[in-house]
Order: C-alpha cells, then structure tokens, then sequence
C-alpha cells in the first residue's frame, strides 16, 4: 500500500477484523478487541530562523487485546493481514494464560452496549500532516525572524508538532468504530542574555496545543500575530525584573499557567486506576482514594471540574474509547467535593460501576489500551463572572502568573512545585511590573481549598499537552484543560535562585 | 535472544538495499530499526497487563545537492511500506529545503559482516524465572501484609544502517530493566528496588524482595523530619537519576547561544573549566563492559548536536568531565567545525567515577554520623536551566541515619537542588557499579554510578505522600 496517501481507508478491515475475533472466539475468549491505527507524527524544529531538524513518520499497525482465563493478554505487530492478526490472538491467549499461571484476581470488564458499525471525525479543516514541510518551514522561519530583529532577543528556536490518527476497532461484542482526529502545536522560545550581569531569560509563546488542524496557524483559534509582536518588550522586561521575595503571596492564576496544576493535581490524582494502586509502581497512587467519594472536601465550595471526552477541539476528544466506549462528559469534583473518577471498564467492574465513563486509551496500536486522562476541566464562574483585571483588582499583594513551564507532584498527588512564563507583581490590585525567578509550592487540597474567586467565561482558556506520560511501557497521551483565570489566597511562593543556594 | 522467525516483512538489510537502490538524489541512508519486545507489570500483589510486539521502522534520510551546500529531508514510518513512496518523500522534503546548517561530506562508515543476518528477537520466556518466583511472592507478601507491585521488560532492537557513500552497519542492542515496589498493606511505608539487565540472567526477584523485606522492617520506627538542608547518602541509582541530567544538557550549540549551565558569557562554554572541586569523571563508552551500546552514530533526525550527515560514523569513548573538568560537549561534526572544538557524538550509556573510591553503600551509611539515607528520586524536572536547579522527589524509603546505623524510616521531601552543586558537595563517594534511574531508565537504561554521600543537601518541602 502507499505510505503517504489515504491509503488506510481502503485496508481490508472485513478480513482482519474476522480473522482476529473468529480465533478469539475458538480460543474461548471472553472479550477480545483489534485496533488497527495509522498515525502520522511530524516535528519540525529550527534555530534563529533556520531549519535544524524534521521528522515525518507513519507508524500502521494492529493490537489486539484478549481477556482469556481471567487474565489480560496483549500483543501487536506492524504487518497487517489476516494470518498476523489471528498470530495476533495466539500470542495475546498465550500471554494471558502465561500471567494467570503467575498469579492473579480474576479479570472482570464492565459491561458496554454493542454500538455496531459507527464513525466518527473530528472537527478539523487542514490536516496538518498534509501540509509540506516548505510551508511549515517558511511560517515558523517568518515568525522567528520578526522576533530575531527585535532589539533585545539573542536566539529563537520554534518548533512544530503535527499528529494525524485513523482508528479502527472491532470488539467481539460487535461494535466496529472508524475514527479520525488530527492535532497541532507550535512554539517559539525567545532567548535574550545580559552581557553585564551574565544573566539569561527565555520566554515561550503561550499559545496552546489543540485538536484543531492547520488553519489554527492562520489564527483560527489563536492570535499568533499579536502575541509574537509582544513577546520581544515582555521578555526584555523579564530580563530587567527584579527577583522574587519568597513568601507567601495571593496568586491570580492565568489559564495558560492553572491548566497543567489541574491537569497534575486533579486530572491525575482522580484515575481511578491510579487511587487503587495499580500504578504503584509507576506514575504513582493518589491521595484521593474511593473511600472518601462523596466526602472528601478537595478544595474550596468554588470548585467544579468535569472530566470530558466530548470537548471541541480537546485534545482527548473522541467519539468511542479503545474499549468501545461512547465518549462520554461526567463530574469529578462538585462544589469542592470529590463526586467521581475517570474509569477504564476493568477497574470499573472492579469497583462495581455498571458502566465506564471511556477513558481507556493507548498511544499506539502497539500498545495496551489503558485508563487515561478525559480533558479536565475547571468551570467559570456564572456568567457574567469577573475579568482577569476584576480578580487582579481585588488583591493588595500578589503575583499574576502566566503561562506554564517547570512542574513536578509527587507519586500521591499531593506535594507540587510549578514555574511560570511570566510573573506579574501585584500592588493595590494594579499590575506593577515583572517579577523573575518565581515558584510556587502547596498540596492539592491546600491549594485548592485557598481558591477564593473565579474569573467568567471571558477568561476560560483551553489549554493542554501532547506529552501526559503513564504506564509501563510508557505511553504519551494528549490532553486538554480549560479553566478561567483563578485567585488562590495565600500560597508559598520560592525564589528559585535562593533554592538554589546563589 | 533468538533469530527471529520469517514473517511477512522482506528482510532488513533487502529493504537498506532497497531503498538505496530507489534513491535518485546525491546521497541517501537508510536506516531499519527491527524491534522486539515483551513486557510483564503486577501491581496489588496479582499481574495484571503484558505485553508482547513486534515493530520494524525504516528511515529513509535523503540529501540534495543545492548550488550553496547540500540539504536533507527524512521519512520515516512502520508497517506494511512502500519504500518508492518514502524515498519520495524524503527526497521531496530534501529537494524542498534550504541547505542543511549541519552539512558535512558524508563518509563511508565501514562494513559489518553480519549485516545480512536476520534480527534477534525475545518473548514472555525471557521472565520465567520472574514469573517462576511471582506467585510465591505474591502469597508470601499477602501473608505479611505487603503488597507488592512491579515491572518487567526486555526490548531487543537490531538495527540496520547503510549508507550510499559506502558502508552497511548492524548492531544488536538488548535492554532491560525489572522495578519492585514493596508496601506496608496500611500504605505507610514502601520501598522500590530496580536492576537493568542486557538478559535477566543475573535478576533475581527473590533477592530483590529480600531487600524491600528489609527496608519495609526499617519502617517499624517512623520520624517526622522538617524541611532543611541535610547530609544525604544517594545510592547509585538516585545519582543515575541526578546524573543523567547533566548528560542531558551537555549540549555544545546549546551552551554557546546562553543559559545552559555550560554557559559562559560571550556566546562561549565552560570546556576546560574545573566544574568540581573532587576530580570525577563522567564518561560513555560504547564497549563499557555490561553497558555495550552502538558504537556508531544513529540518527534518525537532526538536532541542536546531532546530525542526519554523521549516521554510520564511528563513536568511541567520550570523557565529558575528567579530573574534575568539563572536557566535552556534545557537537555534530559540523558544529565543531563551527566551534573549533571536536566532534563528539554520545553513546547510549553513561558511568561517573570518583577515582579510588571502593566503598558500597553500607560503607557510606557506616561512616555517617546523621544524614538521610534515600532509595530512588522522582518527578525530576529542570527549575533553572541556568544553575540546572532540579526539583523533585524522593519516593520508596527515606531512612535516618544515625551514628552509622539506619535508625527510622523518614517522610519524604521535595527537594531543590543542582546535580553539578550535589557533586560539589560531595563528601564522600563509593565504588562505581551498574545502576538504574528510576526516572530516566526507559530513555537511558545503561548507567553506572557510585554511591555519594553529599552535604547540605536542600529539601525543600516536606511530601505527605508515602
């Protein structure tokens, strides 16, 4: 078949699809799915205007998953036919049977109904893996260049992902989903140094990934033209900023920065999963176990957050999961109390749910279907709820932190540490200036419980990351987070360089 | 290992051929990547997902000749491919680009005579002693109220690279690593225990448990300890995980254009600068033994140091810091040139050395009056790329030590602190000895390291997690 071209519609999916489950079948198979994915990754990346590197890469092939003597059995190839995909199932039974033999709870999956043969495609206009990489290579090079000739900046690099998925599932049950989704990021970092003073800062576009396609870079969806012409004054007036006074300060918390804290703090935190200790090894466990559903008080009255697979332009968003599972949008926390958890079928039998909410996902065809993130979000106030500048109006003494950069939680969700782009001195509720060197520290339920105001639908932003790792082997999944601009009272606040002993 | 058996896919080294027979621009390489993998995970003392796969990618790295120097444009992709397709492709994107910044002639990169053999492949066998010992485990652990969760996976990748200017290259490359994780059935005290392994002939579960078991017994007295400043004991694979980072960042063009902590003012580096004061050496080498990697460049894709125009070339051993002083960063050929300094490719492996240090761990803890003795760190990321202030966590087992002794298990803490500044305050260091980064080991599994013993060490918060 041709690499490059559509060709993935035209597979014979009929074929695969009966020769995988009709040997799963006769080989007693309780449940069994094939996937068969084409994923097409592109990254392109340039230095001070100039091509350094690009990627194009295909990857098709075909997973199939089998519950068999109450155990799980995965296994995946990249050649593609009938005879490899009922090799597929053998060796999938034969791992199942081999992890029984070590020892083992019975698996149990959470029943689904058979949505026979559905499609469904994102909203997107240009894929962007269609787009030749001279274009992409000229925009990004024209955008670097207007931030080079500004006075002050150094170095510029840019960057440009670009993802295009087909999907195919067939599950023993019946259902039988074609899918198709596309998503972007772009990027571009100013470097600018101060020869006197030996000191360096960088400042990052803040413009999110999305699950848009190629007109995103016209500026549907993002004023590329109006954030890069700020960027160079923004960035020679970090370089000027004085540094930080640790302490403990109000923070108003821009989308662009409180998306990756929700996506951390809560998105993680609330894998069921994860709460049950099936990543102990791993990504972690969480602070928020099934115990306390329904009590646990995770942060202030203020706090909604939902878990969403049907979002526009969401990251996560999907029509049916890599079980077979409708998309579906479902609450996590409620008036800041914990009221939900995202589910994968197994650990939703486990937990005596009679449903899924669909949140299992792998990144690959060659990888195992697991729980991963929904896009969570946090919900603005009621409309027509506060400006950013109403919020900043209402502290004496605080930081405005905008955009995300350095972020770390530990493994039971509750010690975190987040870096920014760009901080903001607050005084008498007005702006007053840069400030360098910011972190800020607290626990989940600290913090959010100090969230003392929401900004309206006005400063909801929709952020995200392609990157959300999990699992062993490693998987990447993307995700978006939209919150409104956020005060949160009385939070610790580091200066980084003192961390560090200077 | 074993030869794989026929597929449906046309042999690796037919498709190098192939491929470099379909290319009609100046130069071509061509590199086939077969990859075979099996994994096994266990978590609330049952198994619970696996894993066996089988991938083979093919790059096709094409380059043209333009009247001011020479481009490149790469494709890529797994599965069923149509090879005229990606050399279209990458010849498309070639013909379609400037001229390449890290242009240099390309070379002929020698022959390997076992080049037309098949790859090697694993399975779910390669963990029959694990999987042998994991049901005992499983009920020794539940009649002691552990609860025991883990990981293990073996990856074998033989690789193909062949080259229009002359040269066909294969290299197999085994990998891997086995985690434990033991806890306390009440969740309040844990421990982790991880090896990397070529072959899990020397991995043995049994002994790995015996040592959580130990740990887990330390727990039996708990101290709450504040945030602080404290003399902390890193066994070589907390020091893998710091270390690494410094590897990470040696990057030569990165330093010149500012910021890196190889940074030095005017667009220069630190090369030559004496960056601790006790004389270490952090080196790779791709004939280390029991870290044997590639010992050619394989690079599917340029970057800041790596170059589409040096696959194939040879790499040996690289000294990044001896004595104590930074004597390398990594360049591709063409930024070398540019620098004035050499050529310095990295290979997939990375040891430090304190010369003359012999000790093991329970030395370090020996001659500790009172520090904290930690097993592994976690959620590392770079706060300040310029003093590369790293912050993070420790997980699994933070221990008071006290008068050469392990007194009580301690919480555990965020700290904030420089792997270059943990070296600088190093008081003492033992032997140098195979290690895992729990937080790296899935992209750099080959380390040795010593176990250090450092001053000062900055915690910065207190973790409630446990």
């Amino acid at each position: 078949m041709a690499v490059f071209d559509g060709g993935f519609a035209a597979l014979p999916f009929d074929g695969l699809r009966s020769a995988a489950l009709d040997r799963a079948g006769s080989l007693g198979c309780r449940h069994a799915d094939l996937r068969v994915e084409r994923i097409r990754t592109q990254a392109v990346m340039l230095r001070d205007a100039r091509l350094e590197g690009a990627e194009d890469d295909l990857l098709l092939g075909m997973g199939v998953r089998v519950v068999a003597d109450g155990a799980v059995g995965f296994a995946a190839t990249v050649e593609i036919g009938p005879d490899a995909a009922a090799r597929l199932v053998e060796q999938a039974v034969e791992a199942a049977a081999t992890t029984a033999r070590a020892g083992g709870e019975a698996v149990e999956l959470a029943d689904e109904p058979d949505h026979g043969t559905v499609e469904w495609t994102a909203p997107y206009e240009v894929d962007p893996t269609e787009v030749p990489l001279a274009e992409k290579v000229a925009r990004l090079s024209a955008w670097s260049a207007d931030l080079l000739g500004a006075r002050g900046v150094d170095h510029v690099t840019a960057s440009l992902l670009c993802v295009a998925e087909e999907k195919y599932l067939a599950t023993l049950a019946g259902t039988v989903a074609r899918q198709r989704r596309v998503r972007i990021q772009p990027s571009l970092e100013a470097l600018a140094g101060d020869e006197a003073s030996s000191s360096f800062e960088t400042m990052r576009t803040l413009a999110p990934p999305t699950a848009r396609g190629y007109e995103y870079l016209d500026g549907d969806g993002w004023d590329f033209n109006s954030e890069l012409a700020a960027l160079p004054e923004l960035l020679a007036e970090k370089l000027r900023a004085p540094s930080v006074e640790p302490g403990v300060y109000d923070l108003v918390i821009d989308p662009t920065n409180l998306w990756l804290t929700l996506h951390e703090s809560v998105g993680h935190a609330t894998e069921l999963d994860r709460a049950l200790g099936y990543e102990a090894a791993y990504a972690g466990t969480s602070f928020a176990t099934p115990d306390q559903l329904g009590r646990l008080r995770y942060g202030s009255a203020l706090m909604n957050v939902s878990g969403d697979r049907t979002a526009r332009y969401g990251l996560a968003s999907i029509g049916y999961d890599d079980e077979g599972v409708a998309a579906q949008r479902f609450d996590l926390v409620a008036d800041g109390i914990l009221v939900g958890y995202q589910l994968d079928r197994r650990i939703a039998a486990a937990r005596g749910y009679a449903r899924s909410n669909g949140c299992a996902f792998a990144d690959s065809p060659l990888n195992i279907p697991m729980q991963r993130m929904a896009n969570v979000s946090l919900r603005p106030a009621p409309a027509p709820g506060p400006t950013t500048a109403e919020l900043v109006g209402g502290v004496d003494r605080g930081i405005y932190i905008v955009g995300d950069k350095s972020w770390s939680i530990d493994q039971q969700r509750y010690n975190f540490q987040f870096t920014g782009q760009r901080f903001f001195r607050i005084e008498h509720g007005r702006l007053a200036g840069q400030l360098r060197d910011v972190a800020y520290q607290s626990t989940t339920t600290e913090f959010w419980g100090s969230l003392a105001a929401l900004g309206g639908e006005s400063t909801y932003l929709v952020g995200g990351a392609f990157n959300c790792g999990k699992g062993q082997p490693g998987q990447v999944a993307p995700v978006s987070h939209g919150a409104p601009s956020t005060l949160f009272e009385q939070v610790r606040v580091l200066n980084t360089r003192a961390e560090s002993g200077r | 290992m074993t030869a794989r058996e026929e597929s449906g896919l046309p042999p690796a080294h037919r498709v190098v051929e192939a491929a470099l027979g379909a290319s009609r621009q100046a130069a071509c390489v061509v590199i086939v990547d077969e990859v075979s993998d099996a994994n096994v995970r266990f978590a609330n003392n049952t198994t619970t997902t696996n894993g066996v796969r089988r991938d083979r990618h093919v790059t096709v790295v094409s380059f043209a000749d333009k009247p001011s120097g020479m481009s490149a444009g790469v494709a890529s992709a797994s599965g069923p491919v149509d090879l005229a397709d990606l050399v279209a492709a990458a010849e498309s994107d070639a013909a379609g680009s400037e001229p390449a910044g890290d242009a240099s002639p390309l070379e002929a990169v020698g022959d390997d005579r076992s080049f037309t053999e098949p790859p090697e492949s694993t399975d779910l066998g390669v963990f029959a002693g694990i999987l042998g010992d994991l049901r005992p485990a499983f009920h020794a652990a539940a009649a002691e109220a552990r609860v025991l969760a883990g990981f293990a996976i073996h990856e074998v990748r033989t690789t193909y690279l062949g080259s229009s200017a002359g040269g066909r290259r294969r290299h197999v490359q085994p990998t891997g690593a086995f985690e434990l994780v033991a806890r306390s059935a009440d969740g309040q005290a844990s421990s982790w225990a991880g090896v990397g392994t070529p072959d899990f002939a020397d991995v043995s579960l049994a002994e790995m448990d015996e040592k959580l078991r130990r740990r887990l017994g330390w727990a039996q007295r708990r101290v709450d300890l504040p945030a602080g400043r404290y003399e902390v004991i890193l066994p070589p694979d907390a020091v893998a995980d710091l270390v690494l980072e410094l590897d990470f960042a040696a990057s030569g063009r990165e330093a010149e254009d500012g910021g890196t902590v190889y940074s030095a003012p005017g667009g220069r580096t630190r090369l030559g600068e004496r960056l601790t004061a006790r004389p270490f050496a952090m080196w790779s080498d791709p004939a280390a033994p029991g870290l044997e990697c590639a010992p050619f460049v394989v690079a599917p894709a340029s970057g800041p140091d790596q170059s589409v125009f040096d696959n194939g070339l040879p790499i040996g051993e690289a000294r990044w810091i001896d004595d104590g002083e930074l004597r390398r960063l990594r360049y591709h050929r063409a930024g070398a040139r540019r620098s004035g300094a050499p050529f310095a490719a990295a290979a997939d492996n990375l040891q430090l050395a304190l010369p003359g240090a012999q000790g093991g761990l329970d030395d370090l803890v020996a001659h500790t009056e009172r520090g904290l003795l930690l097993t592994c760190l976690w959620y590392i990321r770079e706060v300040d790329r310029a003093t590369l202030l790293l912050t993070g966590l420790t997980r699994d087992g933070v221990y008071l030590v006290e008068h050469g002794e392990v007194t009580a298990a301690v919480n555990n803490f965020r700290f904030n602190e420089s792997p270059l500044d943990a070296l600088g305050r190093t008081i003492e260091a033992g032997r140098t000895e195979r290690a895992l980064s729990r937080e790296w080991h899935e992209w750099a599994n080959r380390t040795a390291m010593p176990g250090l013993r450092v001053a000062e060490f900055n915690m910065s918060s207190v973790s409630p997690a446990s």
